[in-house]
Parts: structure tokens; sequence; C-alpha cells
């Protein structure tokens, strides 16, 4: 009977059971989660557990196989056409891959939410480009590149900057910081922090790296095998009193968690 | 024996079944496909800059290809004709019968293979290498629906540019067909001009230039569908672009027969 009750009040997102497998490989395994209006959730967990696929089931890349999936309180699980069109206006993505547009130049690339999806006219919209390319450390001179003449870091800024440019309520980071040098990953920790605390923004996080983790994050939840096996405050993260998150945390190999790899 | 015939028959009939359900399920697949690309085609929003784009693509930069094609086609199309009426003194066949070949029959086809070869890749390799690197879903992300800002204008563009290609090739091969015949095989430029018009219907022209608009919809389909669900890297973009190809080229083969037994006889 809980699968009809409806979400409590000041869930941004809720996710109930949610299952997805690709033929006969279970990635993800009923997974429950809730996420607080304003705040900022870190998913961990190793590679390939599944959290790029929880993050396309929110967004209706992909379609869970079983559970329901509530944005603001309304079951958007199986949201299609008009209505998922509707509900994108909330959200805003940054691709593990980055993801951009190789045939449009960058600006346009992180314009592309305002112009296409809201009708903005194309010179406003470029202002704004410019201004949020800015945020992430890149000038006018790389606004008018392509994509393909970007570094790998400079691309994923400029992903960064398409996710935040329209300014969502939902912010989807998967991996934000991966290929950034350290100095240029904490500028980017801190444009994640401010866009939550001033602007209000809920988000999700997918990331490896702890120490953005311990930034950016309000509350952190780990995934293994297909379930979220942990969550809480990041200030418990230390005394999870969890072998795995303790284990994934501190990067050991000795652990309940054991990696399919061929030991010499 | 009775056992191992017995084994082997059920699994030419599994083979079998399997194959029939494959094709149903890709069948159904492309049905829904083709409904929902139609669809985006007539409702907005529709994105003018990318229909402009598509155009030149398509359209533009296909005539040298169509041009080159429909010359040397035409060129040939006299010749053999010449070698064929001679062998009863009727030469003179030559301008009606080039005309008529180009116009109803040799220009459309032809246009229509050179430019799914051209086009058809090209949209299936661009759409693939866009799934792939999970640019289709981020336009999802972006509130921008595929259909509409990839698909739409893809289609419209294939389907208006196409009869131009083929208007341009008729005339081109027409070009050819004079230029030997009045080089090479001794005709008058005037009555080889007035034969080419006198005989000439205007059924002959807009009959090629409907088929023409009808291969122009299965390259677009073709190229958009292959690419739109490629999937597996660059050994699947390559995959879906072959695909597209082949896929379009029969499917303008087949049409091209229905559509004369049918309509145009
Ligand atoms: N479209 C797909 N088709 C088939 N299998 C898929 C697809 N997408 C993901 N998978 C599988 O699902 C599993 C989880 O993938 P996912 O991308 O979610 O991992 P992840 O947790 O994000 O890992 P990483 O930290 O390495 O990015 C993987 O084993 C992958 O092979
Ligand atoms: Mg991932």
């Amino acid at each position: 009977m809980a699968r009809t009750q409806k979400p409590k009040d000041g869930l941004k997102i809720e996710l109930r059971g949610v299952s997805k497998a690709f033929g006969s490989k279970q990635v993800l395994n009923g997974v429950d989660l809730t996420v607080p209006v304003g705040k900022s959730l870190v998913v961990i967990g190793g590679s390939g557990t599944g959290k790029s696929v929880m993050l396309k089931c929110i967004l209706g890349i992909l379609t869970p196989d079983s559970g329901q999936i509530f944005i603001d309180g309304e079951e958007t699980t199986r949201a299609s056409g008009r209505e998922r069109e509707r509900l994108m206006q909330k959200f805003g993505m940054l691709f593990q891959g980055s993801a951009l547009f190789d045939s449009l130049p960058v600006w346009e690339n992180v314009a592309f939410g305002l112009i296409q999806g809201r009708g903005m006219k194309r010179s406003e919209a470029r202002d704004i480009a410019l201004d949020t390319l800015a945020q992430v450390g890149l000038s006018a001179d790389v606004a008018r590149l392509t994509p393909a003449e970007l570094s790998g870091g400079m691309q994923k800024r400029v992903g960064l900057a398409r996710a935040i440019a329209s300014h969502p309520e939902i912010i989807f980071f998967d991996e934000p910081t991966t290929g950034l040098d350290p100095i240029m990953a904490d500028v980017i920790n801190e444009l994640i922090v401010e866009r939550v605390r001033e602007l209000g923004a809920t988000t999700i996080s997918i990331t490896h790296d702890m120490a953005s983790a311990r930034k950016i994050a309000d509350v952190v939840a780990m995934i293994y095998k297909g379930k979220i096996i942990w969550e809480g405050p990041v200030s418990e993260i230390d005394r999870s009193g969890n072998a795995y998150v303790e284990q994934f945390i501190n990067g050991r190999a000795e652990g309940p968690i054991q990696m399919d790899v061929l030991k010499p | 024996m009775t056992g191992a015939a017995g084994g082997m028959q059920l699994n030419l009939l599994a083979v079998i079944g399997r194959f029939a359900l494959g094709f149903l399920a890709e069948t159904g697949r492309l049905t829904r496909f083709t409904a929902r690309a139609v669809l985006a085609c007539v409702q907005p929003p529709f994105f003018f800059r990318n229909l402009l784009q598509q155009a030149m693509v398509i359209g533009y930069y296909s005539l040298p290809v169509v041009g080159l094609t429909a010359v040397f086609t035409g060129a040939v199309l006299a010749l053999q004709i010449y070698i064929g009426g001679s062998r009863f003194n009727a030469e003179s066949i030559v301008p009606t019968i080039v005309v008529l070949g180009i116009t109803r029959e040799l220009g459309p086809v032809l246009a229509g293979l050179m430019v799914a070869g051209r086009v058809s890749s090209a949209i299936a390799a661009e759409l693939g290498t866009m799934r792939v690197t999970e640019q289709i879903d981020a336009l999802t992300t972006l509130s921008t629906n595929p259909f509409k800002y990839l698909i739409a204008p893809r289609l419209i563009a294939a389907v208006v540019m196409l009869p131009l290609l083929v208007l341009v090739a008729d005339v081109i091969g027409v070009m050819g067909g004079f230029l030997v015949s009045t080089e090479t095989l001794g005709f008058g430029a005037g009555s080889y001009l007035t034969n080419t018009l006198d005989f000439m219907e205007a059924d002959d022209v807009t009959s090629g230039l409907w088929k023409a608009a009808v291969f122009g919809f299965i390259i677009a389909l073709m190229g958009c569908y292959h690419g739109y669900f490629s999937k597996g890297g660059a050994q699947g973009v390559g995959s879906a672009t072959t695909h597209a190809v082949v896929s379009s080229a029969i499917l303008i083969l087949a049409a091209n027969y229905l559509l004369t037994s049918l309509i145009f006889s």
C-alpha cells in the first residue's frame, strides 16, 4: 500500500523501488531515495553500479522497469511528449561525457536551453551564455570555438555552464570535477555550492572525488549492487559504521567490496 | 534418425520464427518512428534555421553530383538509342526517347540513388554520433524534442529539394543528349530541340517530380531512422550508415516500380 501514498511535503525528488535491467543484467534493484527541496545530494559508489542510469531514469531518458519517480510530488515515471518537455524546464543536466552539440559553437551550446527551450532572443541568450561561461572560467574567445576544439576539462566546464545557464530548479552533475585540475575542481565545487545556497536549486551530484563530495554535499548516499545501502548527512560520513562506505571513502582495495580483477 | 531430423526441423522452425518476430518488431518500430516523424513535420514549433541549413546540405551541395550523373546519362542514352534506332532507320527518334527516359525514369531514379549515397549516409552518421555521444539525450534535457529539432527539418528539406534537383537533372540530362547528338551524331541543333519539345508531355516531367518527392522522403527517413536507433560506438554508427544507404536504395527502386505501375503508366 506504500506505493499509492502521496509523497511527503518538502521533497523535490523521490524514488520508490526503482529497478532497471538491461537484458539479463540487473543494474538498479529497488532504489529508494529522497532529496528535500534546496538540498544537495551526493551519490557515491563504484564504477558501473548504475549511478548514471539512475539519473537517466529520473530524467526520463531511460524508463524504469518498475518503481515510481516523483518530482515535486507529481508522479513522472512514464511522462512523455509535452508533459516531459514541460518537466524538463525544471532540470539542468551535466552529462558524464559532456554531450556537447558538436555542430554548434560553444556559446550556442550554453544558450541552447534559453533559445530553444524558452524562446529567448539569440542576442539576449548570448549575453547570458558569455556570463555563465565566465563563471566556469572560460573567456569570450572560447565561446566562438566549436566543442571539438576544446580540451576535455574545458568541455566539461562548457557542459556545466549549459546545465546551469537557464537557472533550473533541479541540477544533476554527473562527475563534475573529473578531468579538471585540483584548483579548477575547487572552483567548480564552489560554483555548485553557490547554486544550491544562493539560488535554492536542488542538486544530485555523482562523484568519485571525496574532497568534492565533502564540499558540496548536504547528504551523501552510497549505491551498491543496485540499491542505496547507506544514506546520511555529510558530517556523519566518517562515522557511518558501514563497512562498505568506510572502504569506499578511504579507497582501500581490501574490504567487503570486491573488484572483479585478475590478480597476478 | 527421426529424432535428429525432428531436431533439425525444430531448429529450422525456431530460426524462421525468430526471423519473423525480428522482422515484425522492426516493422512496428519503423512504423511508429515514421508516424512520429511525420507528426513532428506538421506540429509547431518549427526550426526554420535547421530547415534552411538542411536544404543547403541536401539540395545545393548535391547539385554537382546530380548534374554530373545527369549529363553522362543523357549522353550515353543518346548514343545507345542512336544505335538501336539506326537498325530500322529511325535515328530521328533519339531526342524523343532521351527526354522521355530522363524525365520519367533515369532523372529521378539516378538522382535519388546518388543523393541516397550522399545524404542518407551523412544523416545516419550525424544522428548516430549524436546518439552514442548522448547529444540526443542532452536535447531532451534542454526541453527540445529531437523529432522536431533534428528529424523534421531533414525530412522536409529532402522532400522539397529532391524534386528541384530532379528538375535540374532533367534539363542537364537533355543537354547531355543534345551535345552528343549535335556534336557526334550529326543532328541539327534546332530540329533536335523541336523534336525534344514536340513529343514531350507535361506528365512526363511531373510524374518524375512526384517520384522524386517520395524518394526524398525515403532518403531522409532511412538516414534518420538508422541514425536515431544506432548504438555501440563507432562500429554501430558505421553499420547504421551502411544500413541507411542500402535500405534507402532498395526502397527507392521498389517505390519506383510501384509508383510507375500503379500511378504513372
Ligand atoms: N544503454 C545501456 N545499455 C546497456 N547497458 C547499459 C546501458 N547504460 C548502462 N548500462 C550498464 O549499466 C551499468 C551501470 O552503468 P552506469 O553508467 O550507470 O554506471 P556508473 O555507476 O555511472 O559508473 P561510472 O562511475 O563508471 O560512471 C553498467 O554495467 C553498464 O554496462
Ligand atoms: Mg556514470
